[in-house]
C-alpha cells in the first residue's frame, strides 16, 4: 500500500497542535488538596429555589419511577402551599434518567451545575445511585434517595429515606424464622441488590439455624422461569425469598401458579413488590403471598389517610400509593425540616442539622439518624389480599435504628 | 443480491473523499483547510466558550464520534454492517476502567477496588485483573483487546464467507452475550452497576475541572487524529479496494484479491477505534456499564453514522455527535416525541437517503438531471 | 428421574415458545430474506390484542380463542402495510432493511406506550390453562401444553400451505427464482405482500400465546427478537424443518444448562455456541439451494 500516507503535512500539523494543547492544560494531581474544586454553588438568591427531581420518565424503569416522581411533585406542591422553605417557594426541575445509568450521571451534573439546585431527589436502582454518587460527592451537593436498598453504603452527600437491610430484609428473616419457615430458596434478578441481599440472607441463615437450599438469578427482564420454578419445587424449601425486579415477577408468578404452587403450599416473600406491582402482576397470581416493606397503603394513621387522599386527588382515584413513593414523599419534607433547623440552604449546615429531625410520616413517626444519614423506620410484613391491596400481618413494634453496615449484628461480623 | 448497502448511484455523491486521489488543484487545499478549521474549533474555541458541564457533554459526544469514524470505515466504505460495536467499546472501556479502579485502590492503600470489597471476591484480586495495574499494559489493551477479538471473529466469519445478514445478527448475539456475562460476574465486574466512581486518571485528579478539560482536549485530539488516519485509508489504494469489495465482492475475488482480508482490516481498525472511544469515555463520563454494550447501544452507534452519512467521514462523525446531542437535549423536554423522532430519522435516513444528510445536496442536484437510481437498479437486484 | 423428566418438559416448552416466535420469521426472513426487526412488535401487537379483547368479552377462554384470529389479522395487516410502505423499496438492500425496521420498531414501542401506558398490563388466563396435570410425577403446566400444541398446529398449517396450496407454490417459486417466477406470470409483488402478511400474522398469534407465560408491555417483543432470528439462522434459511429442530434443541440445551449452571451462564453459552456452530455450518442445519446470495 504505497499510497497509504500521501498528505504528510496534514498529520504533522495536527501533532503539533495536539502537543501544545495538552501542555497548556494540567490540573491537580491525585491526592493533592481539591477543596478548590468544590463544585457548583446552589442558587438561593431569588424568591424561589430550584430542587432537582431525577427519575426515569422513559425506559424500562419508568413504570416504577414515574410514581416516585409524582409523589415528589406532590410533596413539593404541599410545601409550596404551606409557604415554601425559609420563605422561598420551591421550583421543581425534572430530569429524565431514561433508565440508563450514564444518563443519570449526566443529568445529575446538569441539575447541579446548570439548574443550580439546592438539593436533588430521586434515583431508584442501585446502579443509578452508584452512577450519580461521585457526581454529588464531587460537587458537594445533596441527593435524597427514596428506595429500599442493599446497604453497605454511606455517602456523605446522600440521605437514604428508604430502608436499609436491617430495616427490611433482616426483620423479614426474623419473621420467617418465627413462623418456623427455616428452609429458604432464594430467587432474584441478576443485579446488585438481590446478590448483596442474598449474601446477607445466607450469612444470617448460617448463624440462625436456617438453611438456604438454593439460589438462582434471572437476567433483568427475563421472562422464562420454568427451570427456576422446577428447581424451587424440587428443593423442598419452606419459603421462597424473592428479590426479582419488575417484569420478571409477572412471568415468575404465572409460572409459579402453573406449577401448582400456592401461598399455602410454599409462600413467597417478596421485597420488590409494592401495591403498584401487585396491580400489574395480577391479584390472582399473588393472593396470600408475603411482602416486606415499611409502608403499605393500608397502614393506619391520620398522616397516611391525608397522604393517600392527596395523592388520589392529584393523580386519580385508582392510583395506589407504595413504599418508595412514601419514602420519596417524606424525603422532601425531611429536607425542609433540616433546612429550617439549619436556617440555611448551605449543604454542610443542612447536614449538621439533620440529626434528630422528626416527621410525622404516613408510615408513622420517622427520625433522621445524622451519623448514617439514614432514617429510623418500622419494618412491616404484609399479605396480598384479594382486592390487590397489602394488609399488614406483623410489624417490628417501633422504628428500627438504621445500620447500613450491619455493625450491630454479631452474625454479620465477617460479611 | 450482494452485501451492498448503498446503491451505486449515491456512492460518488457520498462525501468529498470518495473521489480518485488526483483531484483538481483547488481541492488539495480545501480539505486540509476545513480540517484545520475543525481542529481550531474543537481544541481552541470550544474549551474557551463552553462551561465545564457543556464541555463534559461534548467530550462524551466526541467519544461517539470516534466510534463513528470506525463505523464509517467498516460500514460506509466496506459495507459491513457492524452491529456489535458495543462489544469493542465495552472492552476498551472496561480495560481502562479496570486500570483506573486499581490505581485508585493503590493510591488509597486498599488491596482491592472498592466494589470488590463490597460484593466480595474470594481469594483476592482475580488473575485477569492483575496485569491491568500496569498503565502501559492497560492502555495498550484498550485498543489491542478489541482488535484481537475483532480479528478472531473476523477471520472466522469472513473466511467462511458469512453473508451480511448473518454477520449483523451474529454481532448482535455477541453483544448480548457479553452484556449478560458482565452482569452475571458482579463480584469481578461490578455487575449491572458497571465500574464507576473514578478518582484519578494516570495520576491526575478527575475531580478537578481543569483535568476534566484536559480529558476533553485529549478526546478531541484523538478524534482528529483518527479522522486524519481514516481519510488516509480512504484515499489509499486500500480504500479503493474496500469500496470495490463492498460493491462487488465476487468481482474483486475474480481479480485475484482476497476480499476476506480486505474486510478484516476494516473491521479490526473499526474495532480498535471503538475500543479507544470506550477507553476515553470512562474518564470523561465516569462510568462504564453493561448498559453501554448490549444490542440497543450497539445499534445506537450506527444511528448517527447513518443519519449523517455513512460513507462520508465528516457526515458520519457530525451525525453521531448531533444525534447524541439531540438525545440528551430533546429527551428531557419531550421523552415520547424523541423516540418517535429517533425512529423516523432512522427510517428516512436509511430508507430514503442512504448517503445520509451529507448526500442531501448531491441527491437533490442529481434528481434534477438524470434519474440515476433507477438506471442502476438492475445491477444490484 | 422426575427432575430429568420435568426439565425435559421445560426444555420442550421453551422450544415451543422459540418455535412459535420464530415461525413467522421463517417466512419473512427465511423465505424472503428480509430482516424485519419490527417482528417483535408484531408479537407485542398480538399480546395487546388479547388484552383489548378481554375488556368487552368477560369469558377468558372465549376471548383467548377469539384473540388468535384477530391478532393474526391485526399483526398481519401491520406487516403487509410495512411491506407496502417500506420494505418493498428495500429488497435490494437487506442490511438497510434491518435498520429501517428497527426504526419502525422504536416507533411502534412508543406508540404502545402512549396508547396502553408504560406499565405492563395483565390478562386473565382461562381457569383451564392456569392449572397443571401430573403424569408419572411430572407436572405439566396446562398453559405450556397449550403453547406446545398450538406451535405444532401452526407448523403443520404452515407446512401444508407451503406444500400443497397454489399460494405456497407461488411463494416457493418466488424464493427459488424471482425472475423466472415473474416471467411465468406470477405477480411477485403480491406474493411478497401475502407472505409478509402470513409471517407477521403468525407473530401476532405467538403474542397471544405469550400472554399465558409472561408480561404484556411495550418491550414484550424485543425480549424475543434476537432469539427468534438465531433459530432461523441456525435452522438454515428457508427451511421449516431446520427451524423446528433448532427450536427444540435450543430449548432443551437451555433448560439443561439452566438447571446445571445459572440462567445467565446458560444464555451466554447458548449464544456463543450458536456463533461457533455457524462457523462449522455457516448455512445452518439445512440449506436450500437458490440462486440468491442472501
Amino acid at each position: 500500500m504505497s499510497g497509504l500516507i500521501t498528505r504528510r503535512g496534514l498529520l504533522t500539523g495536527i501533532s503539533a497542535l495536539g502537543a501544545g494543547a495538552v501542555l497548556s492544560a494540567c490540573g491537580a494531581k491525585t491526592g493533592s488538596d481539591t477543596s478548590k474544586a468544590a463544585g457548583a454553588k446552589a442558587d438561593t438568591s431569588g424568591d424561589t429555589v430550584k430542587v432537582g427531581l431525577l427519575n426515569s420518565l422513559s425506559g424500562t424503569m419508568a413504570i416504577s419511577e414515574v410514581t416516585v416522581h409524582n409523589a415528589l411533585l406532590l410533596a413539593v406542591k404541599e410545601i409550596n402551599a404551606a409557604g415554601g422553605v425559609l420563605g422561598k417557594k420551591l421550583e421543581p426541575v425534572s430530569q429524565d434518567g431514561a433508565s440508563d445509568w450514564p444518563t443519570f450521571a449526566e443529568k445529575a451534573q446538569a441539575l447541579i451545575t446548570d439548574s443550580k439546585v439546592v438539593a436533588t431527589f430521586g434515583c431508584w436502582t442501585s446502579a443509578s445511585r452508584k452512577a450519580v454518587k461521585p457526581v454529588f460527592e464531587r460537587n458537594k451537593s445533596l441527593l435524597f434517595y427514596p428506595v429500599q436498598y442493599e446497604g453497605l453504603e454511606q455517602s456523605p452527600y446522600i440521605f437514604y429515606s428508604g430502608a436499609t437491610t436491617n430495616q427490611q430484609i433482616v426483620p423479614a428473616l426474623d419473621y420467617l424464622k418465627k413462623q418456623g419457615l427455616t428452609k429458604l430458596y432464594l430467587v432474584g434478578s441478576d443485579y446488585v441488590f438481590p446478590r448483596t441481599a442474598n449474601k446477607i440472607i445466607k450469612t444470617y441463615a448460617k448463624a440462625n439455624g436456617m438453611e438456604v437450599l438454593g439460589e438462582d438469578y434471572a437476567p433483568l427482564g427475563s421472562t422464562e422461569f420454568a427451570t427456576i420454578v422446577n428447581k424451587v419445587k424440587g428443593a423442598g424449601a419452606d419459603a421462597v425469598f424473592n428479590t426479582l425486579n419488575g417484569d420478571s415477577n409477572v412471568a415468575f408468578f404465572k409460572e409459579y401458579k402453573s406449577a401448582g404452587l400456592t401461598a399455602k403450599k410454599l409462600p413467597v416473600l417478596s421485597v420488590s413488590i409494592a401495591e403498584e406491582e401487585v396491580k400489574s402482576i395480577g391479584t390472582q397470581y399473588l393472593e396470600g403471598q408475603l411482602t416486606a416493606w415499611n409502608y403499605y397503603q393500608t397502614t393506619p394513621g391520620a398522616a397516611n389517610e391525608k397522604f393517600v387522599a392527596a395523592y388520589r386527588a392529584a393523580y386519580g382515584k385508582d392510583k395506589p400509593t407504595s413504599d418508595p413513593m412514601e419514602a420519596a414523599y417524606i424525603s422532601v419534607h425531611l429536607w425542609k425540616a433540616m433546612v429550617e433547623k439549619a436556617g440555611s440552604f448551605d449543604v454542610e449546615k443542612v447536614k449538621a442539622a439533620s440529626d434528630g429531625i422528626e416527621f410525622d410520616a404516613p408510615e408513622g413517626k420517622v427520625t433522621v439518624d445524622g451519623a448514617t444519614q439514614h432514617v429510623h423506620k418500622t419494618a412491616r410484613i404484609g399479605k396480598v389480599t384479594a382486592s390487590g391491596l397489602i394488609e399488614e400481618v406483623w410489624n417490628s413494634g417501633g422504628p428500627i435504628k438504621p445500620d447500613p453496615y450491619l455493625k450491630g449484628y454479631d452474625w454479620a461480623a465477617d460479611l | 443480491m450482494t452485501t451492498t448497502s448503498t446503491p451505486p448511484a449515491t456512492v460518488p455523491a457520498a462525501g468529498p473523499p470518495a473521489g480518485p486521489p488526483d483531484r483538481p488543484f483547488q481541492n488539495r487545499f480545501r480539505i486540509p483547510a476545513a480540517f484545520l478549521l475543525g481542529a481550531v474549533l474543537l481544541v481552541g474555541v470550544a474549551p474557551l466558550v463552553l462551561s465545564d458541564f457543556r464541555l463534559g457533554l461534548l467530550a462524551k459526544y466526541l467519544c461517539y464520534g470516534i466510534v463513528a469514524v470506525g463505523v464509517s470505515l467498516a460500514w460506509g466504505r466496506g459495507g459491513l454492517l457492524v452491529l456489535g460495536q458495543g462489544v469493542f467499546f465495552g472492552l476498551g472501556g472496561y480495560a481502562m476502567a479496570m486500570h483506573l479502579k486499581l490505581a485508585d485502590a493503590a493510591a488509597t492503600g486498599q488491596p482491592l477496588p472498592d466494589f470488590m470489597q463490597l460484593y466480595g471476591t474470594e481469594g483476592g484480586l482475580p488473575w485477569w485483573w492483575q496485569p491491568f495495574a500496569n498503565p502501559a499494559f492497560a492502555l495498550a489493551m484498550t485498543v489491542l483487546l478489541p482488535m484481537a477479538v475483532a480479528a478472531l471473529l473476523g477471520v472466522l466469519v469472513f473466511r467462511r464467507r458469512v453473508k451480511g445478514a448473518y454477520f449483523a445478527i451474529l454481532s448482535q448475539a455477541l453483544a448480548a452475550a457479553l452484556a449478560i456475562w458482565l452482569v452475571g460476574q458482579q463480584a469481578t465486574t461490578g455487575g449491572t452497576n458497571g465500574l464507576t466512581d473514578f478518582q484519578g486518571f494516570f495520576g491526575y485528579d478527575l475531580n478537578d475541572p481543569v483535568n476534566q478539560r484536559m480529558v476533553y482536549v485529549i478526546i478531541a485530539i484523538v478524534l482528529l487524529l483518527l479522522m486524519a488516519l481514516a481519510r488516509q485509508l480512504f484515499v489509499s489504494r486500500y480504500g479503493e479496494l474496500l469500496i470495490a469489495v463492498r460493491d462487488s465482492e465476487e468481482r474483486v475475488r475474480f481479480l485475484g484479491y482476497n476480499p476476506a482480508n480486505v474486510k478484516l482490516v476494516a473491521y479490526v481498525v473499526a474495532a480498535g477505534m471503538a475500543g479507544l472511544a470506550g477507553a476515553l469515555f470512562v474518564p470523561a463520563v465516569g462510568i462504564i456499564s453493561p448498559a453501554l454494550i448490549g444490542i440497543v447501544p450497539s445499534i445506537g452507534f450506527v444511528i448517527g453514522a447513518a443519519v449523517g452519512g455513512r460513507a462520508s467521514l465528516v457526515g458520519a462523525v457530525l451525525g453521531a455527535i448531533a444525534v447524541a446531542w439531540a438525545q440528551s437535549t430533546l429527551s428531557d423536554a419531550w421523552p415520547a416525541g424523541w423516540t418517535y423522532l429517533q425512529g423516523l430519522l432512522f427510517v428516512v435516513a436509511v430508507g430514503f437517503l442512504p448517503g445520509g444528510l451529507a448526500s442531501l445536496t448531491t441527491v437533490l442536484r442529481r434528481r434534477r438531471s438524470t434519474d440515476g437510481v433507477r438506471a442502476t437498479k438492475g445491477v444490484t437486484a | 428421574m422426575t427432575v430429568i423428566l420435568n426439565q425435559s418438559f421445560t426444555g420442550v416448552s421453551i422450544g415451543a415458545v422459540l418455535l412459535l416466535i420464530a415461525l413467522g420469521l421463517t417466512l419473512t426472513f427465511g423465505q424472503m430474506g428480509v430482516i424485519n426487526m419490527a417482528h417483535g412488535e408484531f408479537i407485542m401487537a398480538g399480546a395487546y390484542t388479547t388484552y383489548v379483547l378481554q375488556k368487552p368479552i368477560e369469558n377468558a377462554g372465549i376471548s383467548l380463542l377469539l384473540a388468535l384470529p384477530v391478532a393474526f389479522l391485526v399483526a398481519g395487516s401491520m406487516g403487509a402495510l410495512l411491506e407496502w410502505l417500506l420494505i418493498r423499496r428495500l429488497y435490494a438492500r437487506p442490511l438497510d432493511t434491518l435498520l429501517v425496521t428497527w426504526g419502525v420498531s422504536l416507533m411502534l414501542q412508543q406508540l404502545a406506550r402512549d396508547v396502553f401506558g408504560a406499565p405492563n398490563v395483565q390478562t386473565t388466563a382461562p381457569d383451564l390453562l392456569t392449572g397443571s396435570v401430573s403424569v408419572a410425577g411430572v407436572t405439566l403446566a396446562n398453559s405450556r401444553l397449550f403453547i406446545l400444541g398450538f406451535a405444532l398446529l401452526c407448523v403443520c398449517g404452515l407446512a401444508a400451505i407451503l406444500r400443497v396450496t397454489p399460494l405456497g407454490r407461488r411463494i416457493r417459486a418466488v424464493v427459488q427464482n424471482r425472475d423466472l417466477a415473474e416471467v411465468s406470470g406470477i405477480a411477485t409483488g403480491r406474493v411478497d405482500r401475502t407472505t409478509f402478511f402470513i409471517g407477521s400474522g403468525l407473530a401476532g398469534m405467538a403474542g397471544v400465546a405469550l400472554t399465558l407465560i409472561g408480561p404484556i408491555g411495550p418491550t414484550t417483543g424485543t425480549n424475543y427478537i434476537v432469539d427468534a432470528f438465531l433459530v432461523v439462522v441456525v435452522g438454515g434459511i428457508g427451511r421449516l424443518r431446520g427451524a423446528v429442530i433448532t427450536a427444540f434443541v435450543l430449548g432443551l440445551l437451555q433448560s439443561v444448562l439452566e438447571y446445571s449452571t445459572t440462567v445467565s451462564v446458560a444464555k451466554v453459552v447458548v449464544l456463543v455456541g450458536i456463533v461457533a456452530f455457524l462457523q462449522w455450518r455457516p448455512q445452518g442445519l439445512y440449506t436450500v439451494r437458490t440462486r440468491s446470495l442472501v
